[in-house]
């Protein structure tokens, strides 16, 4: 009688939705020491599946001899982690209180209005999830709205209606030409110095960076985005995300490669130059969004 | 050794000795809360404050986690002490009114009047069952979690540990909830030990080896009136 009332443990693991156990291992692999490194570990897991599932708590907690009433401590204890799904759209408020007296209550009324949510909840269309934070270290700012990691100063109320929709598009979409962190570049092959250049299939409208990839056999074509910060690709097979591929140069055929590997997935950096001096290198990794750029 | 006098008395000690325990030593009473011999020092209620120091720069610690120093002078029951002690007193009986441990602590500390709002918690946060849990039962079944106003006892997820030995050693010893076996309200357990009952007493003879604290129990008395 009582006890159908609580499912056991491992019941509720088997309807948990796919987590892949692999890849929490190779996440844990990574921070490979028995202590510490369990906030970079769970940022990790975060930053894969956008909230912390039950399951990968509780393999975290099994293969790396942590307890699970740690774990799970320390999981709740930050306000950045979340242990349920979150929408697509993070909308941050600060209730501090330099933000607090410039009027955040407010703001956080006008919040919970427009999406008919209350703090710490996703709206039914999993788009937005709202919180609040306690002081962002901008208080000067205040009040301060972050969404979707861009933060938002002396917000009012009157725009927070556009700051949502916004958001609904896509701040990077919206923000192209106007961020200055986001700017196009050409590339060129490093063997042959040939342009990688192509006009005809534009990305982000400009041209896009083409280069071959082979992926299980097959050939075909990769188109990325040259604005530095972006990234948009169109690519003719069909890749799955987290594989490894492997780049050519269209022109002379060639392996891109170099020596160093990604420092987020430690899966080899493509090289290529900029025209006008310096390097950028790009993860191989489908999904890893892992770029550097080294300008002489 | 190190030497310190505590209310005038000198006294020398291990290093590492804390000083409620050399006060304890002396015979000098220090009410204290959330310690126990036998589970780690934590410094959660603050019951047990001291003053240490010379005026002007003397300040209050709690003596549970402070370790003696070479020439320290402390005061056990200077009027600074007892009010603080006090008004932690009256903030713990506001918290819990309902703790036949805490009302007892603020009667034999002469508090005669309830200023602050009474809000019937169900915790203190000593930490007693957590450390209770882990160093004497060696389970880590129930912990901390949340944080700030919403910091809170129980198993990760909410659900039945699979670690919890049943002992119902976090039972025993917390000084507020005092719960006893909480075989027909399961919802209320803590950690959530009696969850999975049929209960092991009922059915495996003799009940002594069951390692149980309760005393008395909800399923023994079932048991009893069959
Ligand atoms: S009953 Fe379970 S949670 Fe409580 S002290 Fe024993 S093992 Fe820990
Ligand atoms: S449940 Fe009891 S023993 Fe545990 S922290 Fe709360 S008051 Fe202390
Ligand atoms: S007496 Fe029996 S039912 Fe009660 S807590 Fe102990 S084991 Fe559980
Ligand atoms: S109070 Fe909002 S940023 Fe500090
Ligand atoms: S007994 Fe020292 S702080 Fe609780």
């Amino acid at each position: 009688m009582k006890q159908e009332a609580f499912a056991s443990s491992s019941d509720r693991v088997e309807v948990c939705e796919d987590v892949d156990v692999t890849n929490i291992l190779r996440i844990l692999e990574k921070h490979n020491e028995d202590r510490g490194g369990l906030i970079a570990i769970l940022e990790e897991i975060q930053g894969e599946y956008g909230y912390l599932p039950e399951e990968a708590l509780r393999i975290v907690s099994d293969r790396s001899r942590r307890s699970l009433v740690d774990v799970y401590g320390v999981a709740t204890f930050y306000r950045s982690f979340s242990l349920k799904p979150r929408g697509k759209h993070l909308v941050c408020a600060c209730l501090g209180t330099a933000c607090h007296v410039r009027g955040a209550p407010r703001i956080v009324e006008e919040l919970k209005h427009q999406l008919g949510i209350k703090p710490g909840e996703t709206t039914p269309d999993k788009e937005f999830t709202l919180e609040t934070v306690n002081c962002l270290g901008a208080c000067a700012l205040g009040p301060v709205v972050v969404i979707d990691g861009h933060y938002f100063s002396k917000v009012r109320t009157s725009r927070i209606g556009q700051l949502l929709d916004e958001a609904r598009k896509g701040f990077d979409s919206a923000e192209i030409g106007k961020d200055k962190r986001i700017f196009p570049i050409s590339v060129s092959c490093p063997h042959c110095n040939r342009s990688l250049m192509d006009e005809t299939l534009p990305i982000d409208g400009y041209p896009s960076i083409k280069v071959n990839i082979t992926h299980d056999h097959e050939e075909g074509w990769l188109r990325l985005s040259c604005l530095y910060g972006s990234h948009n690709i169109a690519a003719e097979l069909d890749i799955p995300g987290n594989t490894v591929v492997k780049i050519h140069c269209p022109h002379c055929g060639l392996e891109i490669l170099c020596t160093s590997d990604c420092s987020m997935c430690r899966a080899p950096m493509v090289p290529m130059l900029v025209h006008g001096g310096g390097v950028v290198k790009i993860c191989s990794r489908r999904g890893c969004k892992n770029h550097m750029l080294d300008l002489v | 050794m190190i030497t310190l006098r505590i209310n005038g008395l000198d006294v020398s000690v291990e290093k590492g000795t804390t000083l409620l325990e050399a006060a304890r030593f002396l015979g000098f009473a220090i009410p204290t809360l959330c310690h126990m011999d036998g589970l780690s020092p934590y410094g959660a209620c603050r019951l047990c404050v001291v003053e240490i120091g010379e005026a002007p720069k003397a300040k209050l610690v709690s003596s549970c986690t402070y370790p003696a120093e070479e020439g320290l002078k402390v005061r056990t029951t200077s009027s600074r002490v007892l009010r603080a002690r006090r008004m932690i007193l009256e903030l713990l009986l506001a918290s819990c009114p309902q703790s036949k441990t805490i009302q007892d602590l603020a009667s034999k500390h002469g508090i005669r009047r309830q200023r602050f709002k009474q809000e019937y918690e169900d915790c203190i946060l000593c930490g007693l069952c957590v450390r209770m849990c882990e160093e004497q039962m060696m389970a880590k079944a129930i912990g901390f979690r949340n944080r700030g106003e919403n910091r809170e006892i129980g198993t990760p997820f909410d659900v039945k540990s699979d670690v919890c030995r049943l002992c119902g050693g976090c039972m025993y010893i917390c000084p507020v909830c005092q719960l006893r076996c909480t075989y027909n309200e399961p919802e209320k357990a803590i950690c959530g030990g009696c969850m999975n009952l049929s209960p092991p007493c009922i059915e495996k003879e003799p009940f002594d080896d069951m390692m149980c604290y309760m005393d008395p129990c909800v399923a023994c008395e079932i048991q009893n009136n069959k």
